[in-house]
């Protein structure tokens, strides 16, 4: 059992590293759609750290997520030449810049953390979307981050095996917390704060070690995503961005991370995939609006999932619980 | 007489206007089985309340084992060796039987985050000491045919049960039980007796026990303290509470004592 956690880690590196040795012979088109489901799985994965297991329900992620962006970019773009233009120069320069932007986004994990302990439900729920802003908001007036005008320039250092090995990274992480006795903490947390601290669990430390972990994890998948597009900007990192990240956690189920990894790639896919079905030739004229209009189908669906299995996908009875 | 493992001295409880515990003070020695009992709205789940920390006394003061107590956090409280049960049930809703009892070993785990996910040897010696640790506590407690279900499926006379087995994995001195036979058929409550006696001498506990049923706290308990409105109204053997007039005009009025 333990040794069959670190055994799936390293198949799935293993795994990355080989695919991306193809990575050249991939239509571009899918290439992009393949590394965006990748990040997206970390931001989940993360995400469902602290709204999923720890019940601390988070509308923050993407301000953790332009943190890393914004650290690992501004790292890369002011240091990225003292380790030289060789392979492993840049490859080393990208880990630490990756690393920097977990790091910072982290700290601000910290800072979201505190507040955690003496909110819940909604009112945390307003302190992180504001906190989300608080992020953009800053980063929006920080003239050497670019400001408005966003940041570019980085190398495209990101790659399948970065994306993929670092997501099965988060996975391993998460999974290996939630099962262990350490971990559970974060789930008694969850149940019953108060049965928690009668049996001994500092349920301050567990709320923040939630906070600090999902951030570190959005952080690097926002470094990822920097050093992917090449080009950032305050905008990619708005509430609506948060909102996407946690509509994965729902419709995949909280509190269980097989779901939330499946429902990252179905909505990273679903928009494209309308997207080509409003251009096959055989729809019908009249419903190619429809399909056009993807964000109304992609709600319509969540709205029917929401209706028909309130938990999620593959939601445990985690989530009809935390009502009570 | 050595010193009390618990004392309370003139422990009150103002919730503004409201007095809910007032100047209350008694002792509990080690190894003793103490009744708490009173009339609805006595005051006794407020003080354990204030013993376990999820309130902090207005007034007066609280000692374990010689330290006081006041102003920790319950779980502070906890890890000095002071573990309750709950009146309406608290178990941990989504998770299975075993994991309710592993999680109450958490404060007892020796290595920290880094080990949960290097999962070394040292991880691996741990988690099997902790799970022989449960799954012995289940046995004894005969609970193992249920060790992997939720345990909001068990039936509740076991989830009472389950309670205080999860409350002995944080390996208590003192055991604090609220209301352990409420909602039990007398078969019940008298397993439920049988549980409490044998927990005590098993792990050599004191235990301080609410209880409505006086069926149950006259039958186990060796010394039974009386509330009413906050304050004790008598000490005594359950004999001597029996006949106390204060405590039959507190349970059935004035004209009856």
């Amino acid at each position: 059992m333990i040794e069959r956690t670190k055994i799936l880690l390293l198949v799935a590196v293993l795994a990355s590293a080989a695919i991306s040795l193809f990575a050249g012979q991939i239509n571009p088109y899918y290439y992009d759609i393949l590394i965006s489901i990748g990040i997206n799985i970390i931001l989940a994965t993360s995400l469902n750290l602290v709204n999923g297991y720890t019940g601390q329900f988070s509308l923050g992620h993407a301000g953790f997520m332009a943190a890393g962006a914004y650290g690992s970019a501004w790292l890369s773009l002011a240091f990225g030449y003292v380790l030289g233009t060789s392979a492993a120069g840049t490859t080393t320069m990208f880990v630490l810049a990756l690393t920097t932007g977990g790091l910072i986004a982290a700290l601000a994990g910290l800072a979201v953390g505190i507040p955690s302990l003496r909110l819940r439900g909604d009112y945390l729920a307003i302190v992180t979307l504001g906190f989300n802003e608080i992020i953009k908001g800053v980063i929006q007036n920080a003239e050497p981050l670019g400001a408005q005008r966003g940041l570019g320039g980085m190398g495209q250092h990101t790659n399948f095996f970065w994306t993929f090995a670092l997501a099965a990274l988060t996975v391993y992480v998460v999974l290996n917390l939630v099962h262990s006795t350490y971990g559970s903490g974060f789930l008694a947390v969850r149940d019953d704060e108060i049965a928690a601290e009668a049996m001994g669990i500092n349920t301050t430390k567990y709320k923040v070690l939630a906070f600090v972990i999902g951030a570190f994890f959005a952080g690097v998948a926002g470094g990822l995503y920097a050093h992917f597009k090449q080009f950032i900007h305050p905008e990619g990192f708005n509430f609506l961005r948060s909102v996407d990240i946690v509509v994965m956690v729902i419709l995949g189920g909280m509190g269980s991370t097989a779901g939330v990894i499946l429902a990252a790639i179905l909505l990273t896919i679903l928009p494209e995939g309308l997207r080509a079905l409003a251009h096959q030739p055989w729809l019908p004229d009249s419903l190619r609006p429809i399909a056009e209009n993807r964000m109304i189908l992609y709600s319509l669906l969540l709205i029917i999932l929401m209706i028909t299995r309130p938990q999620g996908l593959f939601g445990g009875p985690g989530l009809k619980r935390r009502k009570a | 007489m050595s010193a009390p493992l618990l004392h309370l001295e003139n422990a009150t409880m103002q919730f503004g206007g409201l007095k809910c515990v007032s100047d209350l003070s008694f002792a509990v020695g080690t190894g003793e089985l103490i009744g708490l009992i009173g009339p609805n709205g006595a005051g006794k789940t407020t003080v354990f309340n204030l013993i376990t920390g999820v309130y902090r006394p207005t007034l007066g003061n609280i000692t374990f084992a010689g330290k006081s107590v006041v102003g920790h956090r319950p779980y502070r409280i906890t890890s000095r060796g002071i573990a309750r049960t709950f009146q309406n049930i608290r178990l941990f809703g989504s998770l299975s039987v075993f994991e309710n009892v592993r999680t109450a070993c958490n404060m007892h785990l020796r290595h920290g985050i880094s080990h949960a996910l290097m999962r070394g040897p040292k991880f691996a010696a741990e988690n099997r000491e902790t799970e022989c640790f449960v799954d012995e506590l289940l046995t004894i407690f005969g609970l193992t045919a249920a060790r992997d279900e939720p345990c909001r499926n068990l039936p509740y006379g076991d989830q009472r049960r389950l309670e205080i087995v999860r409350a002995l994995a944080t390996r208590p001195k003192l055991l604090l039980l609220d209301e352990p036979a409420a909602g039990m058929n007398p078969t019940e409550k008298n397993e439920l007796m049988k549980l409490i006696r044998f927990t005590q001498e098993k792990f050599g506990l004191a235990v301080l026990l609410v209880e409505h049923d006086m069926k149950v706290v006259m039958g186990i308990c060796q010394r039974i303290i009386v509330l009413d409105y906050g304050r004790k109204i008598a000490e005594g053997t359950p004999a001597q509470i029996r006949s106390d007039p204060k405590v039959i005009a507190a349970y059935l009025g004035k004209e009856a004592a």
